[in-house]
C-alpha cells in the first residue's frame, strides 16, 4: 500500500506581527511549523500503514527551507519525503497550487507506486481555504472525502473505505472506492512521538528535492502567479471603530448599582429585547 | 513562496498584482447574473444561503442583472426552498430534482453545478463557507478552472463591475480583497453570520427554470450508508443565538466559568468563550467564538474577561450591542464594544445574573397579568 500525505510548512501564526505602516506580514524570525491540521492527516496515514503495511510518502510544495517540515515528518515515521521547489511556483493561488501538487503526486506515483490514498489536512492556517484538497482530487480525477472525523473501515482487498464525515447537524457515513483523497478533521487522533530509530533515520535521510522540470511540470503558464486566476488587489488592517465604548460609571458604586445601570443601558439601546427575553427565558 | 491567494508577504501583492488588468476573453463576456447556491439538506435550507441572497441582491442591483437561486434536491423536495428563494429576493430560480441529489454528495453535486454553470453562464457564483459549500466550491472551481475566494466576510462590486471579495488572512490580523478578473464565473464562499438575513417578502415570486439531468446511481461511486444526527442536548446554537454570553482567560479558572453559564441560563442565552479556554479544556471547541471558531451575530453580546484580540473581534463584530466587562481600561475590547464596565467580571457576573433574574421575573408576572 502507498499513502501520500500533503503537508505544508506555515508560519506559526500565533507569533505573526503586522508591520504597522506597510501592513505587510513581518516574517523575519517567525518560526515555521507543519500546518497543525496536516498532523492529523499524517498520523492517520501512519496508523493505516502500521495496520496494513506499505509506505507513507510526504510531499510539499514550498520554499527550499520547507525541507525542515518534511524532515520532521520523517521523525514521526514517514517513509519518504519529497519537496517540490521552484521560483515558478511563487504566488500560486489554490488553483495553481493544486495543479503543481497533482503533477507532483503523479511523479511520485511513477517512482514509488500509485497511491491507494492521498491525505490532506482540513485547511492551512495561513491560506485557510480548505480548497487545495478538493482541487487536487479534481485534477487527479479522484473521489474526495472531506472533513473526515473517523475512518470506520479500510478494506485494501475490496478496495473500499468507510468513513464518518462531519456535516451540518450530524455525521454522514460514507463508503467509497480506493483510490481517493481524504481531508482529516482536527482532533481526530493524536500525533505519535516517533521512535528513536525514526529520528536517527530522519537525520540521515535526504529529502528528495525536485524543481519543476524534475517533477515533469512543463506548462509553466499554469503555475505560480501566471496560473492563478485570483488576484490580491488590496491588503489592509481592519479599521478601528470611531468611538470607544460608553463606560458605565463604577467609582463609588455598589456592584448592584453598576448592574442596574448596565441593564438600563441595554434596555435603552435594545428596546424590545427584554420582552423577548421574558419569553425565551421562561421557556427554560 | 507558495502562498495562496492571500499573499501579502510577497511584495508583488502590492505591486504587479494590484496593477493586473481586466482582459476578459470574448467567450466569457456573455456570462451574466448573480447566482447563490442554496444549501438544502434533509429538507432544511442552511440560513447562510439567505444571508447570501441578501448580499447577492445588492451585487445584482448594482450590476443591473438578475439574482438567481440554485436549488438542488430530491424529486418533490424543493418547493419550499424555491418559494423562499423568491421571498428572500431572487428573481430567478434554477431547480434540479433528482433522487441522487437527496443528500449532499460531492460527485453528483459537482456534476450538476458545473453543468448548470456551463449552460446558463453566471458571472458570479456564491456559496456558504460551510462544510458543504467548501467541499463543493473547490471541486466546481477546479473543474471550471476559475478563481475562488474562500471564507469571505465582505462582497462588493467595484467600478468596472468586478467582484471584490474580502477575507481575513493570517488569522484575522489583516484583510485582503481578491479579484478574479479574467475568468468566469467569479466564485466566492462566505462565512455564515457575517451578513444579515434579508427581510422576507411573503408571496413574492419569480421565474423558475427547471433543468433535467441524468445521474444513474450506479455511476456514483460514493454511497451514503447512514446519517447520524447530533444529539440535540449538547449541541450549541451559538451562531444563531439572540443573546450570547462569553468568558475569556479573565475568568481565571474553569470553576469561575460557571458564572458565564449561569448568566446565560437566566437570559435563555447561548454561551461560549475565547480560544485559550478551548486549549485549557474549560469549554469544547464548538463553543469557541472568533476567526477560527464561530461567528456570532446576536442582538446582545456580553463578554467577560476577554481582551478582544483581532481574532476574537472578527467573530463578534456583527453583534447589535456588545457589552464588555474587563478590569483593564486599555483592553482592545473597549475599542469595539458599545458599552463597557471596568470591573472584576467574577464579581459583576453573579450580581448581573441576580439583577436580570429579578427583573425578568417581575416582567414575566407583569406580562402574565396583562
Ligand atoms: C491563527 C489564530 C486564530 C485565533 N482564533 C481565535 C478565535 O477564533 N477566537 C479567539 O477568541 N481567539 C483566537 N485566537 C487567539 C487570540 O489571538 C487571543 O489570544 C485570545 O482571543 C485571547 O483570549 P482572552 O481574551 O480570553 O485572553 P487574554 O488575552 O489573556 O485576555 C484576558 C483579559 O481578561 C482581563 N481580565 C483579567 N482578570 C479579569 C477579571 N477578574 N475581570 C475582568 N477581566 C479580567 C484582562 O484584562 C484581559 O484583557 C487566535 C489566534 C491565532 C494566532
Ligand atoms: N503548498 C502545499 N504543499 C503541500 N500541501 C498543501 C500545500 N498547500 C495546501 N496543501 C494541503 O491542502 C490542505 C488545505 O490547504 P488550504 O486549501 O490552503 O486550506 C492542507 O491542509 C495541506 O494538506
Amino acid at each position: 500500500m502507498h499513502i501520500i500525505v500533503c503537508i505544508k510548512q506555515v508560519p506559526d501564526s500565533a507569533q505573526i506581527r503586522v508591520h504597522p505602516v506597510t501592513n505587510t506580514i513581518m516574517r523575519q524570525g517567525v518560526p515555521t511549523i507543519i500546518n497543525p491540521y496536516d498532523l492529523f492527516a499524517l498520523e492517520e496515514a501512519l496508523r493505516l500503514r502500521d495496520e496494513h503495511g506499505g509506505e507513507v510518502t510526504c510531499v510539499t510544495m514550498g520554499p527550499p527551507m520547507a525541507d525542515n517540515a518534511l524532515r520532521k515528518c520523517l521523525t514521526y515515521g514517514a517513509d519518504r519525503a519529497v519537496l517540490l521547489t521552484d521560483r515558478f511556483f511563487a504566488g500560486s493561488d489554490t488553483l495553481a497550487t493544486s495543479y503543481a501538487l497533482a503533477l507532483l503526486i503523479k511523479k511520485v506515483a511513477e517512482n514509488w507506486g500509485e497511491p491507494d490514498l492521498i491525505f490532506c489536512g482540513k485547511q492551512t492556517i495561513d491560506g485557510d481555504t480548505a480548497q487545495v484538497g478538493p482541487g487536487i482530487a479534481k485534477r487527479l480525477k479522484l473521489l474526495q472525502l472531506t472533513y473526515v472525523a473517523k475512518i470506520e473501515e479500510f478494506d485494501l482487498e475490496k478496495r473500499e473505505i468507510t468513513i464518518h464525515r462531519r456535516a451540518e447537524g450530524g455525521i454522514q457515513v460514507l463508503k467509497t472506492k480506493l483510490p481517493c483523497l481524504v481531508t482529516m478533521l482536527e482532533g481526530t487522533n493524536e500525533m505519535r512521538r516517533g521512535t528513536m530509530g525514526d529520528a536517527l533515520r530522519a537525520a540521515r535521510s535526504e529529502i528528495i528535492t525536485w524543481n519543476a522540470a524534475a517533477a515533469g511540470i512543463t506548462e509553466l503558464a499554469l503555475c505560480g502567479l501566471k496560473g492563478s486566476p485570483t488576484i490580491v488587489k488590496k491588503v489592509y488592517a481592519p479599521s478601528p471603530r470611531a468611538e470607544k465604548a460608553y463606560q458605565i460609571e463604577v467609582e463609588d458604586k455598589s456592584v448592584d448599582q453598576i448592574c442596574e445601570a448596565l441593564i438600563g443601558e441595554v434596555t435603552k439601546r435594545q428596546p424590545g429585547l427584554e420582552k423577548d427575553l421574558v419569553k425565551t427565558s421562561s421557556d427554560y | 513562496m507558495n502562498d495562496k491567494a492571500p499573499a501579502p508577504a510577497a511584495p508583488a501583492a502590492g505591486g504587479t498584482r494590484a496593477s493586473a488588468k481586466k482582459e476578459l476573453p470574448d467567450h466569457l463576456k456573455s456570462y451574466k447574473h448573480v447566482w447563490v447556491l442554496v444549501e438544502l439538506e434533509r429538507g432544511v435550507v442552511h440560513p447562510v444561503s439567505w444571508e447570501l441572497m441578501g448580499e447577492g441582491r445588492k451585487l445584482a442591483d448594482q450590476l443591473k442583472v438578475d439574482l438567481c437561486g440554485v436549488v438542488l434536491g430530491p424529486p418533490g423536495g424543493t418547493e419550499k426552498a424555491v418559494a423562499d428563494c423568491f421571498g428572500y429576493g431572487a428573481d430567478v430560480c434554477y431547480v434540479v430534482e433528482h433522487e441522487a441529489l437527496s443528500e449532499y454528495r460531492n460527485e453528483p453535486y459537482t456534476v450538476v453545478a458545473t453543468e448548470l454553470v456551463n449552460k446558463f453562464q453566471p458571472e458570479i457564483l456564491l456559496l456558504g463557507a460551510t462544510n458543504l459549500g467548501r467541499d463543493l466550491a473547490g471541486s466546481v472551481a477546479t473543474t471550471l478552472l476559475t478563481g475562488l475566494t474562500a471564507d469571505c466576510t465582505e462582497l462588493a462590486v467595484d467600478a468596472d463591475g468586478s467582484l471584490a471579495a474580502t477575507r481575513p488572512t493570517f488569522g484575522g490580523s489583516l484583510l485582503c480583497t481578491i479579484y478574479t478578473l479574467n475568468y468566469r464565473p467569479q466564485m466566492a464562499t462566505m462565512r455564515p453570520r457575517v451578513a444579515a438575513v434579508p427581510v422576507y417578502v411573503p408571496g413574492r415570486t419569480g421565474k423558475i427554470i427547471r433543468h433535467e439531468v441524468s445521474l444513474p446511481e450506479e455511476d456514483i461511486i460514493t454511497k451514503i450508508l447512514a446519517f447520524l444526527p447530533d444529539a440535540t442536548s449538547n449541541k450549541s446554537n451559538l451562531s444563531y443565538a439572540d443573546v450570547v454570553v462569553a468568558g475569556g482567560l479573565g475568568m481565571q479558572n474553569g470553576d469561575n466559568f460557571q458564572l458565564v453559564r449561569n448568566l446565560a441560563s437566566v437570559l435563555g442565552a447561548e454561551w461560549g468563550g475565547s480560544r485559550p479556554l478551548v486549549q485549557k479544556g474549560w469549554i469544547t471547541s464548538d463553543r469557541q467564538i472568533g476567526q477560527t471558531g464561530k461567528t456570532i451575530r446576536p442582538r446582545l453580546y456580553i463578554s467577560a474577561g476577554i481582551s478582544g484580540a483581532i481574532q476574537h473581534r472578527v467573530g463578534v463584530e456583527g453583534a447589535d450591542l456588545i457589552v464588555a466587562i474587563n478590569t483593564d481600561k486599555n483592553a482592545p475590547i473597549f475599542d469595539f464594544a458599545h458599552v463597557g464596565i471596568i470591573a472584576d467580571a467574577t464579581k459583576v457576573l453573579p450580581a448581573l445574573t441576580e439583577s436580570f433574574r429579578r427583573r425578568l421575573a417581575a416582567a414575566s408576572t407583569l406580562s402574565a397579568a396583562e
